[in-house]
C-alpha cells in the first residue's frame, strides 16, 4: 500500500499501447484472443471490487453480466445503435445488483456462504424469468443484423478496443477503491463487519456501493459481449461459467489485490486458450474445477497473496517523525462547558430472546469524568456498552450523546458523533497489520481523515500505546496485552469525545496494569470522556471519579469510589467484603 | 379460477417434488448443521447416481431401483474418502463451497464426457405408471420417492435423536475441541456421516432419474431451491429439509396453477429471504 506505484503507471503505459494495436494491422485472430483476455479481465476484476476486498463471494456474478448482455440485445432489437446501449447495461446490471443488493444487505446473518449461496440462486431464479418472458422467450436473440460502428479499421479491432477500453476502466477502478478510504473499509468489513460499523464504516452503505459498481462494470462488459458473440441465449449467458471463471481467476491471483484477478485472468484465459471446442473443452472445465480446488487449499492468498506477503516479511524500518514529542498529542477538545453532561442513559432497556439484560438503567456521564462500571458477571454492564455504542439496538428507554438522542442512529453514525470502544475479548482485524488496525480507526469515526493522514496518525496512537514495533505485524503476532492495547489506540485513533473500555485490565499481569491505568489518566487528560467497565477494584477505586454498581440490569448504587466500596449492599452482593 | 381437482392435482404435484427437494436437502443439512462443510458437490453427486441409474436400467436391463443395492454403498465410499480428504486440510466452511463447487464442475464434466450434454430420458415401467384416487393422479415413481424421503429422514431422526451419536455430533459441531475432550471421536462420526450424505445423494439421484430428463447442466437448477430448503427447515435437523421442501413444493405448485409457472422460481427464493429477513438468528 506505501510501495512506490510504479505498476499502475506500466500498466496503464502499457494499457494505452494497447489501443494502438489495430494501427499495426494485426491478424485478427490476435485481436479476438486479446479480446477474451480482456474481457475476463473486466469481468474479474469487477467482482473482485465487491467479493475480493469485503469477502462478500458472490457466484452471481453471472447474472449481472447477464442482465447487461440482454439490456444490450433488447435495446438493439428496439433499433437503438450499440454505443449508446453500454452504459444503459451498465445501468440496468448496476440496478439489478443494488435491488439485490438493497434486501440482502439488510439481513445481518447474511454473510460469507449464504451470500454465496444466494447469488447462485439468483442467477437460475433470474435466467428462468430471462427465459418464460418477452425478454428472451425461449429462442434466444439474434444480433448478427446489427451494425456496428467502426472505431477502428475492422469489427473485430472495434470489439478489441471495447474491451480493452473496459478492461483498463475495471482494473483502474479496481485500483482507486483499493487506494481509498472505501476500500480500507471493505477490508475491514472484510474482516469484522461488527467491528468495522462501531468504528464507523459505514457498512451497509459501502457494500451496496461496491455491489453496484462491481455488477454496472459487468453489465457494461456483458453489453460488449453481446456483440461479439452475436446471439444471445439464456444457456450460454447464465451457464456457470462466468461465476466460476471469476471466482477461479481471482482466488488463483489473489482476491485481496486490486489487480489479483487481472492477473488470474489473464492467466487462465491463456492457458485455457488450449483447450477449446469439442470434447477438450470438456477436459478444460474439469481442470480449471481442479486449479480452483488446488488454489484454495494449497494457495489461499493467491499470487499476489503470495507475492506480497514475502515482501512484508523482510524487516520494516519504521518511520516516525520522533522530533514530535508523543505526549503532545492532545486533540482539540470540543467545545465544551466543563462538567457538563455528554451521555444520558434513560431507563434504557435489552432483552435477548426473554433473558433480560438491562432492565430500566438510568445514569449520567459529565464530560471529562472516569466512570467506572462495575457489578457481578452477567449486571447488564458489557450490554449496556454494546446498546451505547449500536452494536445492540436497546428495546426502550432514551440514550443521548452530547445532546443527540441515538434512537434509529446506526452504529457508524454513533460513531461519527465521538463514540468509541474497546471490546473484552480483543477484535482487531486479522488480515490488517496492526497500524492498519489503527488507521482504519482514524478514517472514520468522529474525524473524516484521508488515508495517508490516517496512516500518518496511527503511528502517533501505536507510539502512546507502545506498540510502534509491531506496527507492520498482523495482529496474529501480538500477545493478549499487546491486543488490549491495539484495541485502546483503535478507539482513541478517532479521537472520540467518549471511550468506552470493556474489561481492558482483565488478563493483565500487575505491571501491565499499571502501564494500561496511566494510560486511561492520559486519555482523560486528552480531553475525552471515560466509562470502564472492570472487575479489578483496586484498579477501578484508583482510576474512576464515580463508580456506577450495575446488578441484575439495574443500577444499584453510584456514587464517589470511597461511599461505593462501604455501601451495604454493594458488599454483600458484589465485592463480598468491605473494601479499603 | 382452477377447479377445484386441479388445485388438488397441483397440491398433490407440490408434495411429491417437495419430497424431492427433503431427499436432496438431507445429506447437504446434515453436513452443513453437523460438520460445517457446504456440500456444493452434493448435487453433481445425485446427478452421477441419476446417471448410472440410467445407465443400470437402459444399458443393463434391470429395473432401475436395482442400482439402489449399488449406488448409494459405493457413494458412501466416495463420502467417507471426501470426509477423509477434507480433514486432512483442514478445509473451513467457507473453503469448502469453492472446493465442492471445483469439484462439482469436475463431476459435470465427467458426465458430459461420458453421457454427453445431449438430454436422456429413462424409459422404464415406473415413468408412466400411476394410480387414482379419487379422481387424482398419483405417479407411482414420485410416491416412491416421497416414501424414501420420509424413510430416510425418520430414521436419520431417530438416529441422531436416540443413540449417543447424535448428541456427539451436535456437542462437535459446537465445539469440536472441547467434545474431543470429553472423548467424542470426531473423526469416525464425521467420516460415518460423510458417507451417509453422499449415499443418500445417491438414492435421491436414482428417483431424479426416474422422474426427470437429464442433462448435466442441470445440477445447477437444483441448488437454489434445495438450499433454500436445508436453511428454512434448520441447518443439522433430518425432518427440517423435507418438512420445508414440502411447504417450498407445494407453494411452487400453486404458484403455477394460480399466477404462471414463470414465476415458480421466484417461490423459494422469496420464503428465504422472509426468513432471513424476519428469523435471521434460526441459520
Amino acid at each position: 500500500m506505501r510501495r512506490p506505484r510504479v505498476a499502475p503507471a506500466v500498466l496503464l503505459t502499457v494499457g494505452l499501447g494497447l489501443l494502438l494495436l489495430p494501427a499495426a494491422r494485426v491478424p485478427a485472430f490476435y485481436e479476438s484472443f486479446l479480446y477474451l483476455v480482456f474481457h475476463w479481465v473486466a469481468l474479474a476484476s469487477s467482482w473482485g471490487i465487491l467479493s475480493g476486498f469485503s469477502g462478500y463471494f458472490s457466484f452471481g456474478h453471472g447474472a449481472f453480466f447477464g442482465a447487461g448482455m440482454y439490456a444490450t440485445a433488447t435495446l438493439l432489437s428496439a433499433g437503438l445503435p450499440f454505443l449508446p446501449t453500454l452504459p444503459l447495461a451498465g445501468l440496468a446490471a448496476a440496478l439489478f445488483g443494488m435491488g439485490m443488493g438493497a434486501v440482502v444487505f439488510r439481513v445481518r446473518r447474511l454473510r460469507g456462504e449464504l451470500f454465496a449461496l444466494l447469488t447462485l440462486a439468483v442467477t437460475f431464479v433470474f435466467a428462468t424469468i430471462v427465459l418464460n418472458t418477452r425478454i428472451d422467450g425461449g429462442p434466444g436473440v439474434y444480433l448478427s443484423a446489427v451494425p456496428l460502428p467502426r472505431l477502428a479499421g475492422s469489427a473485430t479491432a472495434t470489439l478489441y478496443l471495447l474491451a480493452l477500453g473496459i478492461a483498463l476502466v475495471t482494473v483502474g477502478t479496481a485500483y482507486a477503491v483499493y487506494h481509498a478510504r472505501w476500500g480500507a473499509g471493505l477490508f475491514a468489513i472484510h474482516d469484522d463487519e461488527d467491528v468495522a460499523e462501531v468504528l464507523g464504516v459505514p457498512t451497509y452503505r459501502y457494500k451496496l456501493l461496491a455491489l453496484g459498481l462491481s455488477s454496472g462494470l459487468a453489465g457494461v462488459a456483458g453489453g460488449i459481449h453481446s456483440m461479439f458473440v452475436t446471439y444471445v441465449t439464456v444457456a450460454e449467458t447464465f451457464s456457470i461459467v462466468v461465476p466460476l471463471y471469476v471466482v477461479l481467476m481471482s482466488v488463483l491471483g489473489g482476491a485481496r489485490h486490486w489487480l489479483g484477478p487481472a492477473i488470474g485472468a489473464a492467466l487462465v484465459t491463456v492457458l485455457m486458450y488450449g483447450v477449446t471446442g469439442g470434447q477438450t473443452a470438456v477436459a478444460g472445465r474439469a481442470a480449471v474445477g481442479l486449479t480452483l480446488m488446488l488454489a484454495v487449499l494449497f494457495l489461499p492468498e493467491g499470487i499476489t497473496g503470495f507475492l506480497t506477503r514475502r515482501r512484508s516479511a523482510r524487516p520494516v524500518v519504521t518511520t516516525l517523525d520522533m522530533a514530535q514529542p508523543v505526549l503532545a498529542v492532545a486533540w482539540n477538545r470540543p467545545s465544551r462547558v466543563a462538567g457538563s453532561t455528554l451521555l444520558v442513559c434513560d431507563d434504557v432497556r435489552k432483552t435477548f430472546r426473554g433473558v433480560r439484560a438491562l432492565g430500566g438503567v438510568s445514569l449520567d456521564v459529565r464530560e471529562g469524568e472516569i466512570l467506572g462500571l462495575v457489578g457481578p458477571n452477567g449486571s447488564g454492564k458489557s450490554t449496556l456498552i454494546n446498546v451505547v455504542s449500536g452494536h445492540h439496538r436497546a428495546d426502550g428507554g432514551r440514550i443521548v450523546v452530547g445532546g443527540v438522542d441515538l434512537a434509529g442512529l446506526e452504529a457508524h453514525e454513533i460513531a461519527r458523533l465521538g463514540v468509541s470502544r474497546t471490546y473484552q475479548i480483543p477484535r482487531p482485524f486479522a488480515q490488517l497489520t496492526v497500524r492498519d488496525n489503527v488507521a482504519v480507526a482514524g478514517m472514520f469515526g468522529r474525524l473524516v481523515r484521508d488515508r495517508r493522514a490516517a496512516e500518518r496518525e496511527a503511528g502517533r496512537w501505536l507510539e502512546f500505546t507502545g506498540l510502534a514495533d509491531r506496527a507492520h505485524m498482523l495482529p496474529a503476532a501480538l500477545n493478549l496485552h499487546q491486543r488490549k492495547f491495539l484495541e485502546l489506540a483503535r478507539a482513541l485513533a478517532s479521537e472520540p469525545r467518549l471511550v468506552l473500555l470493556d474489561e481492558v485490565l482483565s488478563g493483565l499481569t500487575p505491571s501491565e496494569i499499571a502501564d494500561a491505568t496511566r494510560l486511561v489518566r492520559e486519555i482523560r487528560e486528552r480531553g475525552a470522556t471515560v466509562v470502564f467497565v472492570e472487575h479489578i477494584m483496586r484498579a477501578v477505586v484508583a482510576l474512576a471519579d464515580r463508580i456506577v454498581v450495575l446488578d441484575a440490569g439495574q443500577v444499584m448504587a453510584s456514587g464517589a469510589p470511597q461511599d461505593i466500596v462501604r455501601h451495604p449492599d454493594v458488599v454483600r452482593r458484589y465485592l463480598g467484603k468491605a473494601h479499603a | 379460477m382452477p377447479s377445484f381437482t386441479l388445485l388438488a392435482q397441483s397440491v398433490l404435484s407440490g408434495i411429491f417434488v417437495g419430497g424431492l427437494y427433503g431427499l436432496l436437502g438431507l445429506g447437504l443439512s446434515l453436513s452443513w448443521g453437523l460438520l460445517r462443510l457446504i456440500n456444493l458437490a452434493h448435487f453433481a453427486l445425485a446427478f452421477l447416481g441419476a446417471y448410472l441409474t440410467y445407465t443400470v436400467s437402459s444399458v443393463f436391463g434391470l429395473d432401475p431401483l436395482w442400482s439402489l443395492l449399488i449406488v448409494p454403498p459405493a457413494f458412501f465410499g466416495l463420502g467417507v474418502l471426501g470426509q477423509a480428504l477434507f480433514a486432512r486440510f483442514g478445509v473451513t466452511q467457507f473453503g469448502s463451497l469453492l472446493v465442492t463447487f471445483g469439484l462439482t464442475v469436475i463431476i459435470e464434466s465427467l458426465i458430459q464426457w461420458i453421457w454427453t450434454a445431449d438430454y436422456r430420458r429413462l424409459e422404464s415401467a415406473y415413468g408412466t405408471a400411476s394410480w387414482r384416487a379419487g379422481g387424482l393422479f398419483v405417479p407411482k415413481a414420485e410416491l416412491f420417492a416421497l416414501a424414501a424421503a420420509v424413510l430416510l429422514a425418520v430414521l436419520t431422526w431417530a438416529w441422531l435423536r436416540f443413540t449417543w451419536v447424535g448428541k456427539g455430533l451436535r456437542a462437535c459441531a459446537e465445539d469440536p475441541q472441547v467434545a474431543a475432550a470429553f472423548g467424542v471421536n470426531h473423526r469416525r462420526l464425521a467420516l460415518a456421516l460423510s458417507g451417509l450424505g453422499a449415499a443418500f445423494a445417491g438414492v435421491a439421484g436414482a428417483f431424479v432419474a426416474l422422474i426427470y430428463t437429464l442433462a448435466p447442466s442441470q445440477i445447477y437448477a437444483w441448488i437454489g431451491v434445495v438450499f433454500a430448503a436445508v436453511i428454512l427447515g434448520g441447518l443439522g435437523n433430518p425432518l427440517g429439509p423435507l418438512i420445508a421442501g414440502v411447504a417450498i413444493g407445494v407453494t411452487e405448485a400453486l404458484t403455477m396453477a394460480l399466477i404462471a409457472p414463470a414465476w415458480a422460481p421466484l417461490v423459494s427464493f422469496t420464503l428465504l429471504i422472509l426468513l432471513l429477513l424476519l428469523r435471521p438468528d434460526r441459520v
